[in-house]
């Protein structure tokens, strides 16, 4: 019998995972395997992640699989978790968001996770829980970066795309361009063309070509080779063009998109003068790669790392330890890598914490995979020029809707140098996103050469009730 | 002038080492004074506690003495600024109301502002039935407030922005102070950051809460500390906190030495929207990590003030750490040990809005004028044990 939440109050737990996507799930059913207890709580109703979103049960989808590929190494690990869960070893908590982690008052060794439950915390607050080890598993989220029209009616993220069509199966438009950069766009518009979109084309704004310039991390990697060319079976299939060093630089259209313009690029992402094209489209898929998601890390004060596309990453070791003693880190948090190398990670963290099975050949996989991720990151990390993409007039934050102009007038005019400064100044990233969807463009305009990563005490937005007496 | 290294030497009458609010005053004052000016900090505008506090411009919270002198002066000199910036400052004089929960409470906060009144600090007294015209969405049951009108408040980020700029002053951002130079005989003439010399005859360190190293790089102790606060910033609201509201234990934990965790309730609307909500203080040097216990006491001592709040968002929660020396009260002014250096720091919670009035007392002393009030009590070197000789 599934034991209900309240349960753990008062309950010691060896261990608390955040994040239900492939490395807590790989990590919760291995810890519990091995005889520890373990509490995984995650904000979405269904474990899976981003990857192995699944559609919601009233949508009678009948073959999510479709949709992903390795559907296997999801379903066997669902399986394994509802085993512990039956037997008592799993706590599993979803729909809680974790908005931050601390050490226990009554035992410094100890961990309390706070969390809000409900959909966007509407059902309260969690009690609070205790752990010996946490496990951050939170994943990453998408990164944008603003050109003219991105604000238009009918621009959506591109993992955004990807999810509403696994949890809800539903397309952005009919005839979508897929923008931006990384491996994903390639994802992305299989998934959008099979379930029946038109893709135009899909535009990189990286160079393919360099692929071939790095063939030692990539030849090592055959699995991934396999995966990139079903991609691009898929996208052949249904007459995708894939367009290298190109992309879209303004969208048109007076309520919803009508077309964009898709332009070449040089090596450092300028806009090639005189290369621009229109293309008819109703809908754009847009996003540059993914961002580790570092609430809570850093407020636990975990050390991250630069990573090759200009973001920040946790440092982890070779167990998956981070800088803070009882905390552990797995996943796209330590990194972007994919869902294969999330997996071996969470078994990797989950057999360190346990202390038990051999981690050798684990640990030799993982090195592996974070070469070919490290290599692939360099291809598709934004180049300085894709800043010459904006007008003075483009909003760069959308909540707060302040413009490219206002954030150079503050840099140049007031004296602001980072991230954190321009916020301050401009109100650039103060929004409901905090600066998630903002975060990397604000930073380039800054031109903070060496910028820390954000920190974000509170993981999301909580009632004040809620946090009064959580 | 090109010197050896390919450098230019840099020269004015003064360096001013810190952009924080309180640098940028004294840039300002300085420049007005007629004297040329250069501005060094290690980051960026605002970047230090500047960026991490409120920008209330307060007299309510001060007892009778040198620090409420002031802030008197300074809530005068901010009126002035105010009308000389641009609005983005958002300069408004909202006003604060003090609330006391029980009688006593109120008896001794009437106690404070006659002693306030004496000093020139105008107030009214408004009985409990009147606290709601005041503020419309106070908690019922209050015993009683004390409104005071010359309570202000700016964005202090925008404000030491605006500041700086209109001083003039040459700014060299992202470069740390590393060695303050001293000539022959001890005096000062500039300081030294990776990207070069920044020569003058005086020093001015307005570096906040790093102040003690600063000093220390001159040879000379100022046992700044940090206190640190967190802050609570809720989603954009219509107009539901009108003034800076606070309860009256606020004004002990400012004056409080304790290094242990203080909590009060301190709650302001601001022009943007988000409902700011302080105020803790304590001491566990620059330690960055969340204090769930912080933010829930905040939390709980807000909704308690103003129900109201209780079903809205928070959207995030910030901490900085307050420059703070041991008697409450800033260095400002020459030090003695070191001819040429002057310090402007240690306005622990306070630092917004004494600002204007320590660039004034720093641009008369730079320049050999009366200053507007009496430094004494806030000479850089009134900590230093005397030996027994
Ligand atoms: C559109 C798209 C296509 C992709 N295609 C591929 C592909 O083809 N091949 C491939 O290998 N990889 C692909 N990936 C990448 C893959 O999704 C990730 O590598 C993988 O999901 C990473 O697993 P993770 O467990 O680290 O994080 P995630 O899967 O992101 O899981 C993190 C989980 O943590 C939860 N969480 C985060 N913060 C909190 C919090 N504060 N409180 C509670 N819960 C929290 C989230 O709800 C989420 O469920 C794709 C990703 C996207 C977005
Ligand atoms: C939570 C909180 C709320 C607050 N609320 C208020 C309020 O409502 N009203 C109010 O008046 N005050 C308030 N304060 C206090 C106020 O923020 C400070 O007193 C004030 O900002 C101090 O300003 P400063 O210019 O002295 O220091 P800072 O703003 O810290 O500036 C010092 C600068 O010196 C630079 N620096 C340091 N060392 C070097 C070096 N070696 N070389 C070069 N540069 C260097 C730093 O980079 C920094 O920019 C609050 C503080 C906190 C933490």
């Amino acid at each position: 019998m599934p034991v209900s939440p309240s349960d753990t109050r008062g309950t010691v737990h060896d261990l608390a995972v955040i994040g239900a996507g492939p490395a807590g799930l790989a990590a919760a059913v291995t810890a519990a395997e091995l005889g520890l207890t373990v509490a995984l709580l995650d904000a979405a109703p269904r474990p899976g992640g981003q990857f192995y979103r699944q559609p919601a049960p009233g949508l009678g989808a009948a073959r999510p699989r479709a949709l992903h590929h390795s559907w296997g190494a999801f379903t066997r690990r669902a399986a394994r978790l509802a085993a512990q869960r039956a037997a008592g070893r799993v706590h599993h908590l979803a729909e809680h968001h974790v908005w931050a982690v601390t050490r226990a008052t009554a035992d410094p060794e100890h961990w309390t996770v706070h969390a809000v439950t409900g959909p966007d915390g509407a059902h309260g607050p969690a009690p609070e829980l205790t752990a010996r080890h946490v496990l951050l598993a939170t994943g990453a989220y998408e990164r944008q970066l603003p050109f003219p029209g991105w604000t238009l009616p009918g621009v959506v993220g591109a993992a955004g795309a990807q999810a509403m069509l696994k949890a809800g199966l539903v397309l952005p438009g009919r005839r979508i361009v897929v923008a931006g950069s990384g491996p994903l766009l390639l994802a992305v518009a299989g998934s959008l063309a099979a379930a029946g979109a038109r893709v135009p084309v899909v535009a990189e704004a990286g160079d393919y070509g360099a692929y071939a310039r790095s063939p030692r991390a990539l030849a090592a990697q055959p699995r991934k080779l396999v995966e990139a060319a079903g991609h691009a079976a898929t996208l052949a299939r249904h007459g995708v063009r894939l367009r290298s060093r190109s992309a879209v630089t303004a969208v048109h259209g007076t309520d919803r998109v009508e077309a964009v313009t898709l332009t070449r690029l040089d090596h450092d992402w300028r806009p090639l003068p005189g290369t621009g094209v229109r293309i008819p489209c109703d809908a754009l898929a847009v996003g540059h790669g993914l961002v580790p998601q570092l609430e809570p890390a850093t407020g636990l004060g975990c050390a991250t790392r630069r990573t090759p596309d200009g973001g920040h990453a946790l440092v982890v070791d070779g167990r998956q330890r981070t800088t803070v003693g009882g905390i552990w880190a797995a996943g796209e948090t330590c990194g972007v890598a994919g869902a294969e190398l999330a997996f071996i990670e969470g078994e990797l963290a989950a057999r360190s914490i346990a202390g038990r099975g051999p981690v050798g050949a684990l640990r030799r996989r993982r090195d592996r995979l974070r070469r070919f991720a490290l290599a692939m990151a360099a291809v598709h990390a934004p180049r300085p020029g894709w800043s010459d993409w904006l007008r003075t007039d483009t909003e760069v934050c959308r909540c707060e809707e302040v413009t490219a102009g206002r954030i150079q007038d503050a840099v140049t005019g007031l004296g602001a140098r980072d991230g954190r400064t321009v916020k301050l100044l401009t109100r650039a990233g103060m929004g409901w996103c905090q600066g998630r969807m903002c975060g990397t463009a604000v930073t380039h305009l800054a031109g903070d050469p060496a910028p820390a990563p954000t920190r974000r005490p509170l993981a999301c937005p909580i009632v004040l009730d809620h946090l009064a007496d959580g | 002038m090109p010197t050896r290294n390919g450098h230019h030497l840099d020269t004015s009458d003064v360096v001013i080492v810190g952009a924080g609010a309180v640098g940028a005053a004294c840039a300002y004052y300085a420049a007005r004074s007629g004297l040329s000016v250069t501005v060094v900090d290690r980051g960026a505008v605002a970047g230090g506690t500047t960026g991490a506090g409120e920008g209330n411009l307060l007299v309510s919270d001060k007892e009778p003495g040198p620090e409420l002198d002031l802030a008197l002066l300074s809530a005068r000199l901010w009126r002035e600024l105010a009308a000389a910036l641009p609005p983005e400052i958002e300069y408004e004089t909202k006003g604060g109301l003090v609330v006391a929960g029980d009688e006593p409470g109120l008896a001794a906060l009437r106690t404070l502002s006659e002693a306030q009144t004496a000093a020139g600090v105008a107030s009214t007294c408004l009985p409990a039935d009147r606290l709601r015209d005041a503020e419309p969405h106070l908690a019922p049951g209050l015993a009683g407030g004390v409104l005071y009108p010359q309570d202000a408040q700016v964005q202090p980020a925008l404000a030491a922005a605006y500041l700086l700029r209109a001083s003039g002053a040459r700014l060299h951002l992202g470069a740390e102070v590393t060695a303050v130079l001293r000539g022959p005989g001890g005096a000062v003439r500039g300081v030294r950051t990776p990207r070069g010399d920044l020569l003058a005859p005086a020093v001015v360190n307005a570096t906040g809460t790093w102040a003690g190293e600063l000093a220390a790089l001159a040879g000379v102790t100022v046992p700044v500390l940090p206190r640190r606060g967190f802050v609570l910033v809720t989603e954009p609201l219509p107009r539901v906190v009108r003034r800076k509201v606070y309860a009256a234990d606020y004004v002990a934990d400012v004056a409080s030495d304790s290094a242990a965790l203080q909590t009060s309730a301190v709650v302001e609307g601001t022009p943007a929207g988000p409902v700011l909500i302080g105020a803790s203080r304590e001491r566990v040097g620059f330690d960055r990590t969340l204090s769930v216990e912080v933010i829930r006491r905040l939390a709980a001592r807000a909704a308690a003030l103003f129900p109201v709040l209780a079903g809205v968002r928070v959207m995030r929660a910030y901490q900085g750490f307050r420059p703070y020396l041991p008697d409450h009260l800033p260095a400002i002014g020459p030090d003695p040990r070191a001819p040429g250096l002057l310090h402007a720091c240690g306005h622990e919670g306070a630092g917004i809005g004494l600002a204007p009035a320590t660039g004034q007392l720093i641009a008369a002393a730079l320049t050999a004028t009366p200053a507007p009030l009496d430094a004494a009590p806030f000479r850089p070197d009134r900590f230093v044990e005397r030996s027994p000789a």
